[in-house]
């Protein structure tokens, strides 16, 4: 064991900090749910691209730095750092991304991943269904083949950035007689193929983060099924493990909010101590956040030493999405009469972007794959307790 | 940056692991608190021809010459079976100590303890009470004005019980006229370090405990049968059992982090130990709180070996420094002017000095 960081790895910290204090902009931009705010993202995309940051993970030839986990977390720690733009491209990034690495064909890998890595194709997430939610193999959307293409019919639904996004990746039955997690293929759909019909669902905060995608007799080429037919089950838990691993939330963003948290009680002490719950939360925020940082080095270094990443990987997603609930929420009792203020309010000074925040943190426990779900698979893949 | 343990280091766990589930059983330990002493000599004698006495006791004086961080994860096994005999003591705080304090005490008393011959045991003001005070062939006793080195015959020793009928707790008190070894800072030095090595101790064994609990938990989930099936099938049931999977989870790593803040006398070691403490005893009392419950009126009764664990971990959560001493170290620390937070402090140093600052 050596928690010290390498003169490389300090090097490397000292080449991204550089980069960004050239290159992040200076204001925030809007929202990636408004048409402005997504197309300030995916150029923002670009530009991380062009100084082949977008994602330092991959290798060299599809635009990445063939880095390490623990440059990973350094570079999300100086991202978050000075508070860079979210990544409108994080379903395909951070999820379809690694699946490709493993699942995809040589072909798909140079087609795709370099319009990925530079936001020319943003991608949406196409899992839930009316009735597959938490029961997601009761997917019933259907893909036929005929000749060299698939026949898509079907709804999806929750899918995350679906409105302004360009593909669109997901699960479809190809076998009518299949029934759960059999007869599923995963597959890659171009959103604006002719049958396709994105419906926006605006979010708690009003805009549309999500939307429903009805199919209707979609043609889509067979070179887009990812893995072989019938295996998307495993493709797709695949992308789950990545997901609620390690890839999707790194620690950097909690602990920014931990920090601000921590900026946030001391200005307000005088009145915040007033309920002495909160003193409490604010020390629980930063010994969480830590140690998720904690844990999550010692695994990226486990991972690093070929190690792999099992159902306690289960217990991360409920780890940081309560973190952040109980942040936001002691963030929200330290503002008190202001805390439900719009920013734009006019008496809303000094109440930043926490309600932003709070709202969002409230999806943090469903998405992914509810906290409930996540409960089950802890008790009897990781404790062995009975079905 | 590599923080996983060496191979050595996970062999050396392993097989204290195997010793230890073999020799030191539930019936073992109740057999110990019928007893007078409460201690088994035997045991310590194994123990002791393991090398584990003299673990962190230097080469030169007879023992491993390992450190806080190759112990760590030797203490949670001794949690995993709540073992009664000293050893997170002897190796953690007691031969530490002596090490720091070097000179003739340090010459006199290491060898004795790396062969399992000599027991010392350590008080701190912040503790109340001394644990195995009776068997001790030397104290060494923090007091206000200083440290104390005094033989049994110097000392008298009132009894205290404890919940956790293996902790065998003393009141100690000594005659005027001895003079303390050490004072002022000097004083102060061995007192902090030592009440870090006695807290980094208790939450490596809050660690195995919870473990175990969880373990018990879930194997009596899968036996108890109620409306025709295991309760472990129940979600609620589930659920209890989950929720300690995920504290425990992530109590692991910053217990860790302290050993080796520890053993390397890292500037945050203090807050290092503090966080490990508080998120390893909470893991393990939501593993007491959560594993009486799975197992229903059975885990309210002395007859099943679940109470074992519970009392250690209820016990252990508030020594070395309790709840509201350990939350408020860390919020001196955190809610000081000046100290680094957010992304990037963990490990120090994280940020090249000056120079590279963007803001």
């Amino acid at each position: 064991m050596d928690l010290a960081y390498t003169p490389k790895q300090q090097a490397f910290r000292a080449e991204i900090r550089q980069w960004l204090a050239a290159n992040a902009p200076a204001q925030p931009l809007q929202s990636f749910d408004t048409a402005e705010g997504f197309a300030q993202h995916r150029l923002w995309e670009a530009k991380l691209n062009e100084g082949r940051w977008g994602m330092v993970t991959w290798p060299e030839e599809f635009g990445g730095r063939g880095c390490d986990l623990i440059d990973w977390l350094i570079f999300e720690e100086e991202y978050y750092r000075v508070r860079a733009p979210l990544r409108v491209n994080q379903n395909g990034i951070f999820l379809l991304g690694p699946t490709l690495m493993e699942y995809g064909t040589p072909e798909q890998k140079a087609r795709i991943l370099p319009k990925m890595a530079c936001g020319e194709e943003v991608w949406a997430q196409g899992w839930s269904e009316p009735n597959a939610g938490s029961d997601m193999a009761a997917i019933r959307a259907r893909a036929d083949l005929r000749g060299d293409k698939y026949i898509l019919n079907g709804q999806k639904i929750w899918s995350t950035r679906a409105v302004w996004a360009d593909w669109l990746f997901g699960m479809f039955r190809t076998d009518p007689a299949s029934e759960r997690h059999r007869g599923l293929t995963f597959i890659l759909v171009p959103l604006d193929t002719p049958g396709i019909t994105v419906r926006p669902i605006p979010q708690l905060d009003g805009l549309p983060g999500f939307a429903e995608v009805f199919f209707d007799d979609v043609e889509v080429a067979v070179e887009n099924r990812l893995g072989e037919e019938g295996a998307g089950w495993q493709v797709a838990m695949a992308t789950a493990g990545f997901e609620r691993g390690l890839m999707l939330r790194s620690p950097a963003r909690f602990q920014e909010t931990a920090r601000r948290l921590v900026e946030l009680y001391r200005a307000n002490r005088a009145s915040a101590d007033g309920d002495p719950a909160v003193k409490d939360a604010v020390i629980r925020a930063w010994l969480d956040a830590e140690s998720y940082c904690l844990a999550t080095y010692q695994t990226a270094c486990r991972l690093g030493q070929g190690g792999k990443i099992g159902a306690e990987s289960s217990t991360n997603k409920i780890f940081w999405s309560e973190l952040d609930q109980n942040m936001h929420a002691t963030a929200m009792s330290i503002l008190g009469a202001r805390a439900e203020l719009l920013p734009r309010a006019p008496d809303a000074a000094g109440v930043g972007t926490w309600l932003d925040g709070w709202l969002f943190a409230q999806s943090g426990p469903i998405y992914a794959g509810t906290n409930e779900i996540q409960r089950n698979i802890i008790a009897e893949r990781m404790l062995g307790m009975p079905r | 940056m590599d923080f996983t343990f060496t191979q050595d280091q996970l062999l050396f766990q392993s097989s204290v692991r195997d010793f230890l589930t073999a020799e030191v059983t539930p019936e073992r330990i109740r057999a110990g608190w019928d007893t007078a002493s409460g201690r088994d000599p035997g045991l310590w004698h194994q123990l002791a021809e393991l090398g584990l006495t003299g673990i962190t006791v230097p080469e030169e004086f007879g023992g491993l010459g390992m450190s806080e961080l190759d112990f760590v994860l030797l203490a949670q096994e001794c949690g995993y079976v709540a073992l009664p005999e000293p050893l997170v003591h002897t190796a953690l705080v007691a031969a530490p100590l002596l090490r720091q304090i070097g000179g003739e005490l340090a010459g006199s008393w290491l060898p004795g303890i790396a062969a399992g011959e000599a027991k010392v045991v350590v008080g701190l003001q912040q503790n109340l009470l001394v644990e195995d005070a009776h068997i001790a062939d030397l104290l060494l006793l923090q007091r206000e004005e200083g440290w104390y080195a005094l033989a049994p015959g110097q000392v008298e020793l009132r009894h205290n019980e404890s919940v956790d009928p293996s902790r065998r707790l003393y009141a100690v008190e000594f005659a005027g006229g001895a003079q303390p070894f050490a004072t002022g800072d000097k004083a102060a030095e061995l007192t902090a370090a030592t009440l870090d090595r006695g807290a980094l101790g208790c939450a490596a064994q809050a660690l195995g405990l919870a473990q175990r609990m969880v373990e018990m938990a879930v194997a009596y989930s899968g036996d108890r049968r109620q409306f025709g099936k295991p309760i472990g099938s129940f979600q609620a049931v589930k659920h209890l059992m989950a929720n300690v999977a995920v504290r425990l989870e992530y109590a692991k790593a910053p217990v860790h982090r302290a050993a080796y803040s520890v053993a390397n006398g890292e500037p945050v070691a203090a807050r290092a130990v503090s966080h490990a403490k508080l998120m390893a005893c909470e893991a393990a009392n939501l593993a007491a709180k959560n594993s009486i419950q799975v197992h229903g009126a059975m885990g309210y009764t002395w007859e099943v070996d679940l109470h074992i664990f519970m009392k250690k971990a209820w016990a252990l959560a508030n020594a070395w420094g309790d709840t509201a001493f350990h939350k408020a170290r860390i919020a001196a620390d955190i809610f000081a002017d000046g100290t680094a937070l957010g992304a990037g402090t963990t490990f120090a140093p994280a940020v090249p000095d000056g120079e590279l600052n963007p803001n």
